[in-house]
């Protein structure tokens, strides 16, 4: 279990990050390492050179700002896991956190790199899909904003170019009307897990409008049950479960049919979630 | 985990003044090892020391049809690239059988496959380079055609004509077959009032080591001899076989066994890419260091448990136990384990079930058959977590089925405590056993009515509580009778030298090793307590068989039960060798005194009399003006091996107590509870630590690992992320009592501690789980490890 020989450069600056991505078509990104060394290491994947990015600047604050709060890629998930501006502004990301591997994990790990590996069975990809937020991107060509909803690509696969390096994520602010809800199961506290699910809604007097529901680990991506959406804005929860049209594949863990009758133990349990809070 | 204080343990006569047993005291290598100063094989660094790293096989079972090597053999670093037909020349093969175990047959394995890889992740090639990583970036230059062959994985059809067979030189899958017939088996179901019959599944699962294994082999040519720096539960053993298969004498190779990190019965085998390093040592004529990956340990350390067992059991309406039935089959990969054979965990499942109860009905088969997996063989607690899996399940199934309390179908059937000697339907003798006294212990412990109530009140709300025990026997301190009768060089007994420095500080050598339970501990108690010396002038030495005494190891529970009495009885002697200086020195009589916190004293005034620093002066440096035909025996040796009893039994009953989520299928547990009785205690916190550590290992069974294959004979999950091992955040408290009935065979008194936890803990969780369940009309659960999707599926929820 010994890594592949590459080679290893630390970039001092996005330009020179970029650069380099240019000059070295095998090079990849070196955040926080969490993935990435793990596939190093297993052989699953030798890149002939590391660009490690976690000395450029300015790439790790979390801001709330014209109403939205941004977080800069190379953020520790224990740093956004302690941050009261991410408790009170982005309370979804808050809750996901601590489901995230365990300590020693989150305080290497970045967000950038959670979001930028899209591990379909993660809970940030999911989380930033429920919240419909950005992803901010600079390559070769300058900067760029993606929707969550069109990031997504494939199993292991976003929107981001060869050369493009993500630099923050923004999500709306929670606001007295938002509404959000969060709920995983793992075999062992801190595995990827089986089936997840985030959410985001707004209150809309006794109901709920705008419901986003983001599954993880049923698919090669996080996935909306968006006729479940509509089920819950109507305050049908049984009709949310029936119509979920969920089709997980079977994995080590559990079979398909498991994965889906327990993503609607899960939409029970978020939509209750969803609809006990009251400001 | 909380650690709750226990009922303090009894004492016995050895509670000498200044005694050390039955004390928590910390283990002297405590320090050390907290402070990264063990040494563990991955420090040992050698001049001219290569690392070897193995190709192994992807296939399950294939034809070796050519092996290219010419561009890893140039590659950077590369020393040698060797095959299995170049190790052949270095190195005999070996077979794994015992004659004790009749008609056990297993087939040659060689260090690295020749001609055929029976099973994925079989070493098929070795590069040796100046750096693992140069080894493993050679092993990618390697180009082997292999041809598929037909790959046995299922032990149902294992034995049907269709099946191919694995080695054609044996005639069929077969490895060992086991039959027993006790009492009126038939007649005994035919007369009772209830029949219950389950098929139970014990999923094959390993024991994950925090530090691998590892070996670094050092072949002296100058000297003609063999080192082998070894993480090895028994370095005697395996001495014997290094010299065996390099055509060596015995006195041409050392082991040594320093640190090792955690070993569970993984480390007491031999292992084809370990022996394979000692042969390229040889071949090289210098240092190799092996150390596996998690990924080939995954498809190479021992698996276990992989059992599919039919039982049956017999009752009375008034819950007496009329008979038991049991049909085992299991699968153990290519090859039978060498020396210890992979037949004997099979053969302790017919041995060990129904052992706790007084029922004299008892049929058994059991079938072991060859696969192309990787192999199976002893893993802590061998045999008993399936066997205790079975006979629990089997009771408290019958007790629902008749509506009894299963501690009520116990307390009607366990061998009654003041009923020993005994002995069990499959012939076990019981010297002393203590279950009713346990379980009444347990009783109390748990608060079992209230627990009841509790459970009850909760059930109204929809909350689904389960209670589930598991009485069991634990096989200990094993005499010849388990290998030595079979003619594996394995040894029983176990010896310790103590020594008097100059100073008067003692160092003990002892036979047995330390892997992180504690055995160095006991060592140091036992010889300070009949010596008479605080523990901090005890030094252990462990771990070397040019200088320890020759010994078994630690295993099968022994080494407290066996090293210690050895080092008790070297202590005792030594005591009275110096105390016969003491008394030339002091002109007394040698009985008249004694030795209390390293100071010689008058016996029944206590007064003090001479130090031992003093003492060791004069004997050491002037004998002169000790006693003409005076000499002073200042190091002494004793050795100790079980005569009386073939084993020394030791039993107990653990209790569950977990929360089923009937939407998810997911388990909480709440407590675990386990009442064992090893004899006399010597270290409570030692044996806690085994208990719970091994009920751990237990629950692991239960709900998280198993080592999954698919038809192929691929193993799924073999990593850290896919293999669920059990993990702190899970686990429940787990408090421990004791009942204390030592061994009248020793003088200590004790038997081992070292099993208990894990024998019974996986039947305790599996009664609980169906105790839960059972309200809901669920299937009774008997297949584990029990993951969400079976328990969903036996509520008919997906
Ligand atoms: C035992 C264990 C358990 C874990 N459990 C979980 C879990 O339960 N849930 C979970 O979500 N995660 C889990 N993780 C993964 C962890 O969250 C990682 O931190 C995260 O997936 C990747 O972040 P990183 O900074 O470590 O990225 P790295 O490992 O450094 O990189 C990952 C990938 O992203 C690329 N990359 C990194 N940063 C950027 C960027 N700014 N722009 C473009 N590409 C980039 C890299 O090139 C690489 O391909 C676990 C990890 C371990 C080791």
């Amino acid at each position: 279990m010994k890594p592949a020989p590459f080679a290893y450069k630390k970039a001092r600056s996005l330009d020179e990050a970029i650069a380099l991505l240019g000059e070295n078509p095998d090079a990849r990104l070196l955040a926080g390492g969490q993935s990435l060394v793990a596939t190093l290491n297993m052989r699953l994947s030798a890149p002939g050179l590391l660009i490690a990015i976690n000395g450029i600047g300015g790439l790790d604050g979390i801001a709330h700002k014209g109403g939205a709060v941004e977080i800069g890629a190379l953020t520790r998930h224990c740093a956004a896991e302690r941050s009261d501006a991410v408790g009170k502004h982005a309370p979804l990301i808050a809750r996901a956190m601590p489901f995230i591997g365990h300590p020693a994990i989150r305080n290497r790990g970045t967000l950038g790199g959670s979001i930028a590996f899209a591990d379909p069975a993660a809970e940030l990809p999911a989380c930033l899909l429920a919240l419909d937020g950005e992803i901010d991107a600079q390559g070769p060509k300058g900067k760029r904003t993606i929707k969550a909803g069109d990031y997504f690509k494939g199993l292991y696969e976003t929107a981001l170019g060869p050369q493009e390096i993500l630099t923050a994520i923004r999500l709306p602010a929670a606001n007295a009307g938002s509404r959000v809800g969060f709920a995983e199961l793992a075999r062992r506290h801190g595995d990827y897990a089986i089936v997840g699910l985030a959410a985001s809604a707004r209150a809309d007097g006794k109901g709920l409008k705008d419901v986003r529901l983001a599954y993880f680990g049923v698919g090669n991506t996080p996935l909306r049950a968006e006729k479940s959406e509509a089920a819950l804005a109507r305050g049908d929860v049984d009709g949310a479960v029936a119509a979920l049209d969920l089709d997980p594949h079977d994995d080590i863990q559990a079979t398909g049919a498991v994965k889906k009758h327990l993503a609607g133990v899960l939409l029970r349990r978020v939509a209750a979630q969803l609809m006990e809070q009251r400001p | 985990m909380k650690i709750t204080a226990d009922s303090p343990p009894v004492l016995s006569v050895l509670d000498r003044p200044n005694s050390y047993i039955g004390r928590a005291v910390p283990r002297p290598n405590l320090q050390r090892l907290t402070q990264g100063r063990g040494q563990y094989i991955s420090d040992v660094t050698l001049p001219r020391m290569a690392h070897v790293a193995y190709l192994r096989s992807p296939h399950a079972h294939a034809r070796i049809v050519s092996i290219s090597a010419e561009a890893a053999k140039k590659a950077l670093g590369v020393v040698a690239v060797v095959t299995g037909a170049e190790l052949a020349k270095v190195m005999t093969p070996w077979v794994g059988v015992l004659t004790h175990l009749k008609g056990i047959k297993s087939a040659p394995q060689s260090p690295i496959a020749v001609e055929r890889a029976c099973w994925q992740g079989e070493a098929v090639c070795a590069v040796v380079a100046r750096t693992r990583a140069q080894a493993e970036d050679a092993c990618e230059l390697i180009d082997i055609a292999y041809e598929e062959l037909p790959a046995v994985t299922n032990p149902e059809t294992a034995l049907d004509a269709s099946t191919p067979v694995i080695h054609a030189s044996l005639g069929d899958n077969l490895c060992f077959e086991r039959k027993l017939d006790v009492g009126e088996v038939d007649k005994a179901f035919a007369g009772s009032h209830a029949v219950v019959e389950a098929t139970f599944v014990t999923g094959r699962h390993t024991g994950v080591c925090t530090e691998p294994r590892a070996v670094v082999a050092d072949w002296n040519e100058g000297e003609q001899r063999m080192t082998v720096y070894h993480a090895t539960q028994a370095p005697h053993m395996m001495q014997n076989l290094f010299a065996k298969h390099l055509d060596l004498s015995e006195s041409q190779v050392r082991v040594l066994t320093k640190d090792v990190g955690g070993s569970f019965g993984i480390k007491v085998h031999t292992y084809a890419d370990e022996m394979a390093t000692v042969a390229l040592s040889k071949l090289l004529k210098r240092p190799v260091k092996f150390v596996a990956d998690r990924i080939e340990s995954f498809v190479t350390d021992i698996h276990a448990r992989d059992h599919r067992i039919k039982g049956k059991i017999g009752v009375t309406k008034d819950g007496v136990i009329t008979a038991f039935e049991i049909d085992d089959l299991t699968g153990i990969g290519p090859y039978s384990v060498y020396p210890r054979t992979s037949g004997i965990e099979a053969n302790q499942v017919v041995n060990l079930t129904g052992g706790p109860y007084n029922c004299p009905n008892y049929r058994a088969q059991a079938r072991v058959v060859f696969q192309n997996k990787n192999v199976m063989c002893q893993y802590r607690a061998v045999g008993h977590p399936i066997a205790v899996a079975v006979t629990e399940g089997l009771v408290e199934l019958a007790a629902a089925k008749i509506g009894m309390d299963p501690l009520e179908i116990r307390r009607r059937n366990l061998f009654p405590d003041d009923g020993y000697p005994a002995q069990t339907a499959s012939g076990l003798k019981l010297e002393q056993l203590s279950h009713h006294e346990a379980l009444a212990h347990l009783d109390t412990m748990i608060n079992y009515a209230a627990l009841r109530a509790e459970q009850a009140a909760l059930r109204k709300k929809g909350i689904y509580r389960g209670i589930g025990f598991a009485s069991f026997i634990e096989v200990t301190n094993p005499s010849a009778a388990f290998y030595g009768v079979g003619g594996a060089k394995i040894t029983s007994q176990d010896g310790a030298t103590v020594k008097l420095d100059a100073q008067g500080a003692i160092t003990i050598h002892s036979g047995v090793t330390e892997q992180g339970q504690g055995a160095e501990a006991v060592l140091a108690q036992c010889v300070a307590s009949s010596f008479g010396v605080s523990m901090e002038r005890v030094r252990v030495v462990t771990g070397d068989t040019d200088n320890t005494p020759y010994g078994g190891g630690t295993w099968a529970s022994r080494a407290a039960g066996i090293g210690g009495e050895a080092a008790w009885q070297a202590g005792k002697a030594l005591r009275g060798n110096v105390l016969a200086v003491a008394g030339a020195m002091l002109q007394a009589k040698p009985e008249d005194l004694d030795i209390r916190n390293g100071i010689v004293v008058d016996k029944i005034t206590g007064a003090e009399r001479l130090g031992l620093d003093e003492l060791a002066r004069v004997a050491y440096f002037r004998p002169d003006t000790l006693p003409p035909g005076f000499q002073a025996e200042l190091m002494v040796t004793r050795h100790y091996v079980p005569r009386a009893w073939p084993f020394a039994f030791t039993n107990g009953i653990q209790a569950s107590y977990l929360e089923v989520d009937t939407d998810t299928g997911f388990v909480k547990l709440l407590r675990h509870w386990c009442v064992e009785d090893c004899g006399t205690i010597i270290n409570p916190q030692l044996v806690n630590e085994q208990i719970r550590g091994g009920v751990v290992q237990g629950i692991g069974a239960a709900l998280f690992e198993q080592c999954l294959y698919d038809e192929r004979g691929q193993m799924l999950n073999g990593n850290m992320a896919d293999y669920l091992v059990p993990m702190a955040v899970e686990m429940p408290d787990i408090d421990c009592g004791h009942v204390v009935s030592p061994t009248a065979d020793s003088e200590l008194g004790a038997k081992g501690a070292g099993e208990a936890g894990t024998a019974g803990a996986p039947a305790c969780i599996m009664n609980a789980i169906n105790d839960a369940l059972r309200p809901l009309g669920a299937q009774p659960l008997t297949d584990m490890p029990f993951t969400p999707g079976k328990i969903l599926q036996a509520l008919g929820k997906v």
